[in-house]
């Protein structure tokens, strides 16, 4: 018990520091590895909760995917970030009122979960004979096979998404070369090349 | 005082730590006298295939080469180019090694032989292999060099594109064994049928971790032709000898995955069961001893693939394929209620 306690406060600590770091630092290349600082131990915080499958999938996608384009972005752009944070200040007090709005439901949350006994049968619900199956097979079994078809919903909100933003990006550009595999394997010698017997002094 | 040490040393906790603690050392040391090798090995079969003889002044057979050579990158200086961003600079090599030694955390060796069996190891496995682009693209950035950069960049775009159907071809594995632990995914049962349906998967991954580790033919990362050594152009010493280490124990680690995803880990090859009395462990090494030559095989045979094509054939050959053989393998198990 001792040594998961001591692990939650090193992983929480570590989180809350790297994600302070994020905003407060001047490089945002070092924010972005900062974000991944803290991605990396809120999957910590996951595999501690016994969640292991999510804080692998924490890792899978948003560190080894979603992070490492962002990099990507940041290490591309070429803008003055100094600039950009000149007008910040200006944004405090919105920033402030969305942090209390975010704190107050985390309160309202746990407030319930505390004082008001029927929460808990809500809980108990979703959680109904899953004892002793790995946290894996629980989450297959709830999303494919008790909320199917809101989940596969969801899935077709998410491709119209995608196809949405290639469709935005995509840009017709006349005059550009593309190398197109299957004409090349389909050229035939004798479409291309002829050989010719020559004579010395007649020329072709 | 000798009580107390008695006692310490009988507490269940403390036996447990310190039997971790040797496991760990016994992983570390071997994996690293096996990447020592395996560059000699590589030497030694691009020699034999380019008809040459490799080293052989240093020890017998050259089989000291490998050490001869940890020396003398040990007392090279490192060199900070003064540009570079020197904390991320020196994190990089530092963190590509790491992430190359905590992976073996997680493969069993034989039955049992295992440091940590976790409920999601192939999980495992697959995250710390997608971190270790990091490592790269850290490094290139923080060189502050342009031929560091272009080529950070390329294994970022490249490592994110063949990771996609890696994660499919492992999805293919999964729907046929029906457990996310390793040593489950070893024993499960595997009629003829599933075994052949999951050939083309097992070709299709031998490809990506080619790519996956920026190895020959898509060393584009590195590309010394183009890019005169990609994001290592600037580092020397140490910090050079991480990156190295870090690539080769990659490499021995997607072998040691492959090994136990398709060719059944530490089991006889093919079910023989007169085989079996030759200790697992054998048999793990010499399976991914086999996938490490496909490695150094291609390295020699193959010519540098253009970085389009490289792109093409992650998304728009290896992606479909792999999708499909999901739908079909998914469909097959199905059809013929084969599911684990």
């Amino acid at each position: 018990m001792l040594i998961q306690a001591l692990a939650f406060y090193l992983f929480a600590i570590i989180l809350v520091a790297s994600a302070g770091m994020v905003i407060a630092a001047r490089n945002p290349v070092h924010s972005v590895l900062f974000l991944i600082l803290g991605f990396f131990n809120s999957a910590g915080l996951f595999v501690l909760l016994g969640a292991e499958f999510v804080g692998m999938i924490l890792v899978i996608v948003y560190v080894g995917a979603v992070a490492v384009l962002f990099l990507f972005v940041v290490m591309m752009l070429d803008i003055s970030f100094s600039d950009l944070r000149k007008g910040a200040m200006q944004y405090v007090p919105v920033g402030l009122l969305i942090a209390c709005v975010l704190f107050a439901e985390l309160f309202l949350v746990y407030g319930a979960w505390s004082f008001v006994p029927g929460v808990e049968q809500n809980i108990a619900v979703a959680t109904a004979d899953f004892e002793g199956v790995s946290n894996a097979e629980v989450i297959g079994r709830v999303l494919y096979t008790d909320y199917f078809l809101p989940f596969q919903l969801a899935g077709l909100v998410l491709f119209v998404a995608m196809i949405g933003a290639i469709v935005l990006t995509l840009r017709v550009r006349p005059g550009v070369r593309k190398q197109i595999v299957s004409e090349q394997q389909k050229r035939k010698r004798e479409d291309v090349l002829e050989v010719v017997k020559v004579t010395s002094g007649t020329g072709v | 005082m000798m009580d107390t040490i008695m006692e310490f040393l009988a507490h269940s906790y403390t036996q447990w730590g310190l039997w971790t603690l040797l496991y760990t050392l016994l992983i570390v040391v071997g994996v690293l006298i096996a990447v020592a090798y395996y560059t000699y090995a590589e030497r030694k079969v691009m020699g034999a295939m380019q008809r040459r003889q490799g080293p052989m002044t240093v020890g017998p057979l050259g089989l000291l080469q490998p050490i001869a050579d940890g020396l003398k990158l040990f007392s090279k200086e490192t060199i900070i180019p003064s540009g570079a961003h020197r904390v991320v600079f020196l994190l990089a090599p530092m963190m590509l090694f790491a992430l190359s030694l905590i992976a073996w955390a997680v493969i069993p060796f034989d039955k049992g032989w295992v440091l940590a069996n976790v409920n999601v190891g192939i999980l495992y496995l697959f995250a710390v292999s997608s971190m270790t682009v990091y490592g790269v693209i850290m490094a290139g950035w923080a060189s502050n060099s342009r031929y560091a950069f272009l080529g950070g960049l390329r294994s970022a775009s490249q490592m994110v594109s063949y990771e996609v159907s890696m994660g499919l071809i492992i999805v293919c594995v999964l729907l046929c064994t029906g457990s996310l632990n390793l040593q489950e995914i070893v024993l499960a049962d595997r009629p003829l049928w599933v075994q052949i349906l999951l050939f083309p998967m097992f070709i299709v991954f031998l490809v990506s971790i080619l790519a996956e580790t920026n190895r020959a033919p898509f060393d584009l990362p590195e590309g010394e032709s183009e890019i005169t050594g990609g994001f290592m152009v600037e580092y020397s010493a140490m910090a050079f000898a991480l990156f190295f280490l870090g690539e080769y124990s990659a490499m021995i680690l997607m072998s040691a995955m492959t090994t136990t995803l398709f060719l059944g880990g530490w089991l006889p090859p093919f079910g023989l069961e007169f085989f079996a009395f030759v200790p697992g462990i054998i048999w793990f090494a010499l399976k991914t001893a086999l996938i490490m030559f496909v490695f150094l095989w291609a390295r020699a045979t193959l010519p540098r693939f253009r970085y389009d094509q490289l792109m093409r054939l992650g998304w728009k050959v290896f992606l479909p394929f792999t999708l499909f053989w999901v739908v079909l393998t998914a469909g097959l198990l199905v059809t013929f209620d084969a599911l684990p």
